[in-house]
């Protein structure tokens, strides 16, 4: 069954406008009171923005906050992206170096 | 609705290229046309997540110490003054990841032209179904 | 090395511009710290250096920079130093990347400090290795056989690999590789 161009022009048409109706319903972007913003979630616990931004300084003696959220309070995600670069790496070589022993 | 446009324009424009993106995967037929869509949707995904960690007058996530009005080295952080520095960090790592996913893709498209002489994926397909092996 | 000059001027200017480069790029891995930048940044612009002599001069004279056979050995070095720093820590009493159990003898926000110097450093090396490997294997040649005078046999070999590999084929079938 292969894409034929007006279907998929008015499925993504209809995807679009979708869209365009769930962002009128989407938060004031920049307020301080979007969930993102604000310095306790909805159910009551502590955001854990506001945490790494308080706490960043006295903690690590680092001024900038993304390095130590990066480094510190979420270490083990970057451990994870960094070993997902290796082995975009390694699967690079794998494809490609094997041909010249043909 | 002329409205609703001027009022999340980020939103409506990252939206745009994401449909963009997708038109090029699900319509063209070179296999690195639709690689390059791929990349398309993966910037359209960064620009949300970092479209919507803004905060009205507050300031970027970075403590600064200098004479002319940073931040004074003992007082307390408070934390309406700066941004989200979460959906940064996130999509910092992302960046980089989808450079290196992007070069096993190319390794991919290298392996397959030199096995099946083309790009096209209708002949690709029609060659791994029926053609000589 | 003469013949891999695509223009003289642009290979000058390469050589000229590319230990600034450099330079930045350990900037912004070293101050991670107190301005926006990190191991991912300075990595990828201290790769991005590799790669503009690589293009601009040739593979041959750009392993004077950074050899072809340190790309992924690179890259899992950059991994093991964040999985060393993890497990040294593990050693001393605290969890798993805790760096507040390093042993060295400082108040615990110098400790954390160092911790994230080592962590990004870590993380600079193994993504510089890895982006110049990827480039390497896509755009690699033969090493042996790119110096003068065996350009032609060199050329040969890489058709008869490709007559072998697709047999049945024809030639002028590659041109159809452009698709709507």
């Amino acid at each position: 069954m292969k894409p034929i161009k007006p279907i998929v022009l008015t499925a993504l048409v209809v995807f679009a406008a979708l869209i365009v109706y769930g962002i009128g319903h989407l938060p004031d972007r920049a307020s301080p009171d979007a969930p993102p913003n604000t310095e306790e979630s909805a159910v009551g616990t502590p955001n854990a923005a506001a945490y790494y931004i308080e706490n960043a300084y006295t903690d690590a003696d680092t001024p900038n906050m993304v390095t130590v959220t990066l480094a510190d309070y979420r270490g083990f995600d970057t451990l994870g992206e960094t070993t997902v670069i290796f082995a975009a790496g390694l699967a690079c070589a794998l494809i490609l170096r094997s041909r010249r022993r043909e | 609705m002329p409205d609703l446009i001027a009022e999340n324009y980020a939103y409506v424009a990252t939206a745009a290229l994401l449909v963009i993106g997708l038109y090029a995967i699900l319509t063209k037929r070179n296999l690195l046309k639709k690689l390059i869509g791929l990349n398309i949707v993966q910037a359209a995904i960064i620009l949300i997540w970092v479209a919507a960690a803004t905060k009205r007058d507050a300031t970027v996530p970075v403590l600064e110490f200098s004479e002319g009005g940073g931040h004074d080295a003992h007082s307390a952080v408070a934390a309406a003054d700066y941004l989200n520095p979460l959906p940064h960090t996130l999509m910092l790592t992302a960046i980089v990841v989808g450079v290196a996913t992007t070069g096993v893709a190319f390794a991919l498209l290298i392996s397959i032209y030199r096995r099946y002489g083309t790009l096209d994926e209708a002949e690709v397909l029609e060659k791994m179904r029926g053609g000589p092996r | 090395m003469r013949e891999h000059y695509a223009d003289r001027i642009v290979a000058l200017s390469a050589r000229l511009v590319t230990p600034f480069i450099q330079l930045f790029a350990l900037y912004v891995i070293f101050h991670g710290h107190y301005s926006p930048g990190g191991g991912f940044q300075g990595g990828a612009m201290l790769a991005a250096s590799f790669l503009l002599i690589r293009l601009s001069i040739g593979t041959d004279a750009a392993q004077l920079q950074f050899q072809r056979s340190w790309g992924t050995p690179g890259g899992s070095i950059g991994t093991l130093v964040f999985l060393g720093v993890g497990v040294v820590v593990l050693f001393f009493g605290a969890n798993y990347l805790d760096y507040a159990g390093l042993p060295l003898g400082l108040p615990e926000p110098e400790l954390r400090n160092l911790g994230i110097l080592f962590v990004e450093l870590g993380v600079a090396v193994a993504v510089t290795a890895t982006l110049t490997a990827i480039y390497d294997d896509l755009v690699g040649e033969k090493p042996e056989l790119h110096h003068a005078g065996l350009e032609e046999q060199a050329t040969k070999t890489e058709e008869a690999d490709q007559m072998a590999a697709s047999p049945g084929e024809e030639p002028e079938a590659r041109d159809g590789a452009v698709g709507a």
